[in-house]
């Protein structure tokens, strides 16, 4: 968002017709001005624990980098000199898209990883509820006596919680 | 057909059901009929008909999960519900009343005398008449699948969309542990032959499904296909901790062996490998 920002401004930048490339005051006031707000915005998320740490390092990171290229404007032209890229702005259109793109994936790994774990825990559940019922004796384990004692079960079962059968990271 | 052999072992059969009020209290009242020594564990996924109280009342124990998790979350349910209650064997019998109770018996005892010892034994339609027409997608999805599968497997795989399969405790840790998601039938063998646990097929007749659609239409045909030979070939690309052929799958091994071996697919192996977060 605030390479967004921050790109916009070098659009302006260049419409109003400074040196093509060059990054005029008044945009570069603009942008400082965008970045730092959204870096408070950043800050006031965490302050209020709405991010979870780990996502908020990696916003904080974001947003910082957003502000000092705001304010050193001239270390987005070395780097485009230094890697042959014509434009800055297209350098910093690409640096936004390549993090863009890893933050997708990274969130896509996330999701993977909640939905594994909401399995887990719908599973869980509902042997637990079985588990309840057939203690309460509202299940249909109190009909049947073919061998298997609910009572003997019930004890197996006891001493299985106390090693769930899948690891624990 | 006397199970001299299995009679003492502790059976379970496991009723995924989605929606099926209608037949899955058949499905029950068989499976006691014709195999009185299974016990039944209905996985009510997340239905929102009767189908739980239905099965409750047949004498099942029911399962309920809060919300629809699909074929493969509801039978890992089941799974692990064996694996919690000591079960020998388990078997998975579907809710919609295709798979045949009576078949029960003779799958048992060929988990001990058919193939030396099978780790899965599971119903093949296609060994002979499959007791109904099967439609042609199925069956070209079948074909296709089937000779990948023999070819990795080194067997003949004929039914690989069955869902009408047998394990033994090996085959319940296994999946207990880990289980594919969307259409499991065909990857689950892939892990069985991973774990180099032996698969035996038998001869079986389905039944047509009793009520509502295949979970397999011709308008998720596409994706299935591609789904699923993608799981195969990621699945080779996989590194899993394989024990030794006669060895048992430990549980908890994972834990100790997969942050060394994953690179690939941290996407569907068990939860968290290491400290991935």
């Amino acid at each position: 968002m605030s390479a967004a920002i921050n790109g916009a401004a070098l659009f302006v930048a260049q419409l109003v017709g400074d040196h093509p490339g060059e990054v005029s005051k008044r945009a570069q006031i603009f942008a400082v001005i965008g970045t730092v707000l959204f870096l408070a915005l950043v800050v006031e998320l965490v302050r209020r624990r709405k991010l979870v740490e780990r996502y908020a390092l990696l916003w904080m990171l974001v947003a910082i980098f957003g502000v000092v290229l705001a304010v050193w404007n001239d270390a987005l032209n070395s780097i485009a000199e230094a890697t042959g890229i014509q434009s800055p702005t297209n350098g910093l259109f690409l640096l936004g898209l390549v993090a863009i793109v890893a933050m997708l994936l990274n969130f896509s790994a996330a999701i993977s990883r909640l939905s594994e774990e909401t399995k887990i825990l719908a599973q869980t559940a509902s042997r637990l509820d079985a588990e309840i019922r057939e203690l309460r004796g509202e299940g249909p384990h109190a009909r049947n006596g073919n061998g298997n004692g609910a009572a003997a079960e019930g004890a197996a079962v006891a001493a299985a919680d106390e090693a769930p059968p899948h690891e624990q990271g | 057909m006397s199970d001299s052999g299995t009679s003492k072992l502790r059976k379970l059969a496991i009723v995924p059901a989605y929606n099926e009020q209608g037949m899955v209290g058949r499905v029950v009242r068989d499976i006691n009929r014709h195999a009185p020594d299974f016990d039944v564990v209905v996985v009510d996924d997340g239905s929102l008909d009767a189908t739980a109280a239905v099965a409750e009342r047949e004498g099942a124990t029911v399962l309920r999960l809060p919300f629809n998790l699909g074929i493969g979350g509801a039978m890992q349910a089941g799974y692990k519900y064996a694996l919690h209650r000591d079960y020998d064997i388990a078997v998975q019998v579907d809710g919609d009343g295709q798979h045949k109770p009576e078949y029960l018996p003779s799958m048992a005892e060929a988990l001990h005398t058919g193939g030396e010892d099978a780790d899965m034994v599971y119903g093949s339609r296609f060994l002979g008449d499959p007791g109904y027409k099967v439609p042609f997608m199925r069956r070209l999805g079948n074909r296709i699948f089937g000779v990948v599968l023999s070819v990795i497997c080194r067997q003949p795989i004929t039914d690989p969309t069955s869902g009408f399969r047998m394990v033994n405790r090996n085959g319940i840790e296994l999946f207990a542990r880990d289980y594919p998601h969307d259409y499991p039938e065909v990857e689950a063998i892939l892990m069985l032959n991973a774990h180099k646990l032996k698969i035996h097929e038998v001869h079986v007749k389905m039944n047509a499904r009793g009520f509502g659609e295949s979970s397999i239409d011709y308008m998720s045909a596409a994706y299935y296909m591609i789904k699923v030979m993608m799981a195969i070939f990621i699945g080779l690309l996989r590194r899993r901790p394989v024990p030794n052929a006669g060895e048992l799958p430990q549980t908890g091994e994972f834990a100790a062996v997969a942050p060394g071996a994953g690179s690939a697919g941290s996407a569907s192996v068990p939860p968290r490998e290491g400290g991935t977060s």
